[in-house]
């Protein structure tokens, strides 16, 4: 059977692929951040996961207003990362597990989900940048992706409840799939950060440090704000937090806190990083 | 934490200093945030730079979408529907970034937008004593 090893959470600022793109990780700016990635590529090194299952949000490349699911599963063997209005586009394809893929939305329609599902889609910032932290350099990725994404743009947004569900139906989803292979979640984005409107640049430590000690050991703290009390206390991005949610839900068992980083700001963010590892039991 | 403002206008939460992209706002936005859409590709990008009017009336914007593109409005475009999310590639084309767009909005000069970020700098870092130099949990 398939198992969970952990989970990654950071934010996805598209300057951090600029910094990357710029080779910027030593930069007295940047280093702060880019370091919260050493423990996260050491776990890595160490688990050598087969594949990642990612819950974000797209900013504009794969989902336009024209058709915009609240939750969507991509089911393809590739997928790519192309321009999205600024210029930059990393050029590592992901390799994509359709059969894994398709056997993850079986088993969430079954628990009464119904997202859409694409066979065909490209992936934006939110999974590239990520990728790019996680596996630096040239090589190709060491894992196969299933990207899920989650609607954080156009409200009425999922709510946090459900986006937790949705992430408990997919981590079972993954613990029953047949094959052997050791699976990480993400979830991307955050922490607070507000781009528009008279209160851009909003940023609420209290609640992101909130959200950092409770990830780990009591994520259903999270869910007693709803989307907009997020909105109100995170700034309009920084509901991005459902997509933590929805990857701690998938996280179903045993869960400890190996690694934090908490830095702000990075360019208009509050930006964390947050390594989980998970095992079906409790470790002594 | 600070209590929920709770406000209500026209029987929608309000947020203050926030606009909720609703399906009100985004009826309202949708020629000018489709335009925004378009400009994933260079070409677009291009050829809005080179004829903005001519590209506007092919999105069908709408005169006050219009003129707040014109007055390179930020706030003008977001009360007229738009979304950051594509309005993000738009004021890329006009060479502003984010700290750019933040200070255009709260009418702050762009070293004082980033000053006012950096007034909530802080970094705190916590790595699990049982994580090894080999990445795994010692017993």
């Amino acid at each position: 059977m398939s198992k969970i090893c952990g989970g990654i959470f950071t934010s996805h600022v598209p300057g951090i692929g600029k910094a990357i793109a710029q080779n910027l990780q030593n930069d007295p700016y940047w280093k702060p951040f880019f370091d919260g990635f050493n423990p996260v590529h050491q776990w890595l090194a160490a688990e050598k996961p087969d594949v990642a299952v990612v819950f974000y949000n797209d900013h504009g490349l794969n989902f336009f207003l024209d058709k915009m699911p609240t939750f969507a599963i991509g089911a393809a063997e590739r997928y790519t990362h192309e321009d999205e209005g600024w210029g930059i586009s990393f050029d590592r394809p992901f390799h994509g597990h359709a059969d894994l893929s398709w056997h993850i939305i079986e088993q969430v329609v079954a628990s009464e989900f119904d997202p859409v599902t694409c066979q065909a889609m490209t992936v934006d910032h939110a999974v590239a940048v990520p990728f790019e932290l996680c596996w630096p350099g040239k090589d190709a990725f060491p894992v196969k992706l299933i990207p899920i994404a989650i609607n954080t743009v156009q409200h009425p947004l999922p709510s946090p409840k459900r986006c937790h569900d949705l992430g408990k139906a997919v981590g079972r989803a993954i613990e029953t799939w047949g094959g052997n292979e050791k699976v990480v979640i993400f979830g991307t984005g955050g922490l607070s950060h507000q781009l528009e409107g008279e209160r851009a640049g909003h940023i609420n430590v209290d609640y992101d440090k909130f959200c950092l000690r409770n990830l780990a050991p009591d994520p259903e703290a999270l869910l007693q704000h709803d989307t907009l009390d997020i909105v109100e206390l995170a700034g309009s991005q920084g509901v991005e937090i459902i997509n933590w949610i929805a990857a701690r839900g998938a996280l179903t068992g045993s869960v400890r806190e190996l690694a934090s980083n908490y830095h702000v700001p990075i360019s208009n963010t509050a930006a964390a990083t947050v390594l989980l590892s998970h095992s079906e039991r409790v470790l002594a | 934490m600070p209590p929920f403002s709770r406000l209500v206008t026209e029987g929608k939460r309000a947020i203050p200093g926030t606009l909720v992209f609703d399906g009100d706002t985004a009826q309202a936005g949708y020629a000018l945030n489709a335009m925004c859409y378009s400009f994933n590709t260079l070409a677009n990008r291009q050829a809005f730079a080179a004829d903005e009017e001519g590209y506007m009336d092919r999105f069908h914007l709408t005169e006050t979408q219009r003129e707040a593109v014109r007055q390179r409005n930020v706030l003008g475009m977001l009360a007229a529907g738009g979304n950051v999310y594509y309005l993000a590639k738009l004021v890329g084309i006009f060479g502003l970034n984010v700290q750019d767009l933040g200070a255009l909005q709260t009418g702050m000069s762009p070293d004082a937008f980033k000053a006012a970020l950096l007034e909530h700098a802080v970094t705190e870092t916590r790595v699990a004593p049982k994580l090894g130099k080999d990445g795994r949990l010692a017993a």
